[in-house]
């Protein structure tokens, strides 16, 4: 019985070890699409963050430089989506592959022509990474039955970037519900023309909009190579910005709904490598691609309308045109 | 100003693409000099690596049939509206209808019988995974950006879980299928030269080659010469038009989207029957991707597809010459050059409009 309780509290730890990066991307996502720009570029945010942020840190021997370059390149490539499809109206969807392409490419060119290691950067030392932190009495509150091994395995000994992604969480959710940028944002997403006739700049609430998304998807790509591993590897997001994405789409472009949809997802994602070639009674081995698959498979079903209905910000998809002369 | 801006027709079609494409092109070459390379000398590279000798033209070929497969399954949904980004996917499930096909038919039957066969397994296959994602957005309004994007995750753990548990040839570890009988494969451009007697070096590139020029001429007779053509572009441009024309959008919608995805399907003929001559993992390598940046630079026209995925072929073989004469450029080189001509000809396509405009407006003054 206390294995099989340790072996759950164990999967919930991975589970909030794989969700933290698709909980960051995800909030990303919905600052964004909440302002009517569809971002499918969150996947190439996070892998472009994720590779300056290890070869920062590998450099300069500090993961807070590597966060810090993490996020200015990822604001960046935010700042080109929005000079594309803010500024130049162009496709918004098209603008998102082309991030994500671009960056699939330049951090395998740029790590093989800086590090010389087939694209891989140097492994980071304990001293470059964001490493785990005991919370106080987090070994003392071990005896403790049932809440004690909880407290220790699960919520204790995470790195501070964990801990950051569960706190944006609520964060979102006070800014899009609670403050006036939040209602402009909304507002922007739904209906632009009215925010205009307000008075208030459509492209300067979208642009915000996706500076805090980069923002959002430099932290979750830093998470990746400095926290979750100890270097940078190629194509090292390996579709967690589109399951992000789908997570998103999954919590109705909602805070608190997403943050589940993403846990689900990290679940799901735990449980397949747990069951990994594991034989189970009656069932035998268990095909895990099929837990692979099961985000994609619910998000599709969602989007049909199947179990609920997703309705995606009005105004999403289609740049704003001011006035028609 | 807000107003599109209207240029004449040769400008549209001839100038603003090549700027777009120079553009990309140019962008890449800073990236190439800051790594410091040379660009022209990387540039010389790759064309010697892609036309240099007859091997590497095959090579080049070889990618081009792929390329102009998912270029015109991306076009044909634009035609109508519709982002397929599921291209990849679609070519993966289509090459597992081939894979079947050939499978359970190949002792029994000879190549030429079997292509037919093989291109309904293809179509079907790849057909209906894109049709799915089609009926959704037709009749239950569900992004088609989204669904193709997430069916391509979705072929990917099915073809693991099919190959790895199901398909794998006994006593083997390598998740792949059994290998064809030889009487099943397509035949090699050099098999093909040298039953007239010329002879030519061995590389992928087989008959398909000719399929997919085939299929580019039928693409555009089928878009501009037939009503489902014309179904087909009157919804992409304006769906209430199409129902006042007595067009059912939905229906049309869900048929161009198996469309799309039939013409994606059939890079598992160019791959699977043509070159692997066996089911395995991950032989799309990002083909269908690819066949986006080819239809946006082309256009969406099949021949500027044709022409585009010439030039991507140029890319991915030249670009394997990258490795061994340069240091710092390896053939990753040729994905960022992918995005940047995404970026360019696709989402920054109208960024020179007012420059040429004004420019067109100071050497041709108003002509009444």
């Amino acid at each position: 019985m206390a294995d099989t309780y340790l072996l759950i509290l164990l999967t919930l730890d991975a589970t909030l070890r794989v969700a933290t990066p698709l909980i960051l991307a995800a909030m990303a996502g919905l600052f964004s699409e909440r302002s009517g720009v569809i971002d499918i570029g969150l996947e190439g945010k996070m892998l472009a963050a994720a590779f300056a942020a290890a070869a920062t840190a590998a450099v300069t021997g500090s993961a807070w430089a590597g966060l810090g370059m993490g996020i200015s390149v990822s604001i960046g490539l935010a700042l080109l989506h929005g000079f594309a499809c803010i500024t130049h109206r162009g496709d918004q969807v098209i603008s998102g592959v082309a991030i994500n392409v671009v960056a699939a490419g330049l951090t395998i060119v740029l790590g093989i022509a800086w590090f010389h290691q087939g694209g891989r950067t140097p492994t980071l030392d304990a001293s470059a990474r964001f490493t785990e932190h005991a919370l106080p009495f987090a070994d003392a509150a071990r005896s403790i039955p049932v809440i004690g091994p909880l407290y220790a395995e699960v919520i204790s000994g995470h790195n501070i970037l964990v801990y950051l992604a569960l706190a944006v969480v609520p964060l979102t959710w006070w800014v899009v519900y609670r403050t006036r940028f939040g209602l402009r944002l909304r507002a922007v997403g739904e209906n632009p023309a009215a925010v205009d006739t307000a008075g208030i700049s459509v492209t300067g609430l979208r642009y915000s909009a996706l500076v805090i998304a980069g923002t959002l998807c430099g932290i979750a790509g830093t998470y990746l190579s400095t926290a979750h591993s100890a270097a940078f590897v190629r194509d090292m997001t390996a579709g967690k910005g589109y399951m992000a994405l789908a997570a998103m789409i999954f919590g109705k472009w909602k805070p608190v709904p997403t943050l589940f949809a993403c846990l689900l997802f990290g679940f799901l994602d735990a449980m397949a490598v747990r069951l990994q070639g594991v034989e189970l009674p009656v069932i035998g081995i268990f095909p895990v691609q099929l837990l692979q698959a099961l985000p994609y498979i619910l998000t599709v079903v969602l989007l049909a309308g199947f179990i609920g209905k997703a309705i995606a910000p009005k105004a999403s998809g289609t740049p704003y045109v001011k006035e028609r002369t | 100003m807000s107003q599109p801006i209207k240029l004449p027709k040769w400008v549209d079609v001839g100038v603003i693409p090549a700027l777009n494409i120079l553009a990309a092109l140019a962008v890449s070459a800073l990236v190439i000099l800051a790594l410091g390379e040379n660009p022209i000398e990387a540039l010389d590279v790759m064309l010697y690596g892609a036309f240099g000798y007859d091997e590497a033209i095959g090579y080049t070929l070889y990618y081009t049939t792929n390329f102009i497969f998912t270029g015109l399954a991306v076009a044909v949904a634009f035609h109508a509206g519709l982002f397929n980004i599921g291209g990849e996917g679609q070519a993966y499930i289509g090459g597992l209808g081939v894979g079947l096909v050939i499978l359970a038919l190949d002792g029994l039957l000879p190549w030429y019988a079997l292509l037919p066969l093989a291109m309904i397994g293809a179509a079907l296959f790849g057909g209906i995974w894109a049709a799915v994602p089609g009926w959704l957005q037709a009749y239950r309004g569900s992004h088609i950006v989204i669904t193709t994007i997430m069916f391509n995750f979705i072929a990917s753990a099915l073809m693991v879980y099919l190959l790895v548990n199901v398909m794998i040839k006994p006593g083997q570890m390598s998740p792949e299928s059994r290998e064809f009988a030889e009487s099943a494969w397509l035949p090699m451009a050099h098999q093909m030269f040298a039953v007239i007697g010329i002879d030519v070096s061995r590389s992928p590139l087989n008959l398909s080659f000719v399929l997919a020029l085939i299929a580019s001429v039928l693409v555009a007779i089928f878009i501009w010469r037939t009503r489902w053509g014309y179904a087909i572009r009157t919804v992409g441009r304006n769906e209430t038009a199409a129902i006042y024309a007595g067009i059912d959008p939905k229906k049309t919608i869900f048929w161009t989207m198996a469309l799309s995805g039939m013409l994606a399907g059939m890079v598992g003929i160019n791959e699977i029957m043509g070159v692997q001559h066996k089911l395995l993992l991950n032989f799309t390598a990002g083909y269908g991707f690819t066949g986006i940046a080819v239809a946006l630079m082309g256009r969406n026209h099949p021949i500027g597809i044709v022409l585009a995925s010439l030039l991507f072929g140029t890319l991915y073989q030249g670009g394997a010459e990258l490795d061994f004469e340069f240091e710092q450029i390896t053939r990753d080189m040729v994905i960022v050059i992918q995005g940047f001509i995404i970026l360019f000809s696709g989402a920054l396509a109208y960024m020179f409009n007012p420059l040429v405009a004004r420019l067109i407006g100071r050497l041709m003054p108003a002509r009444g």
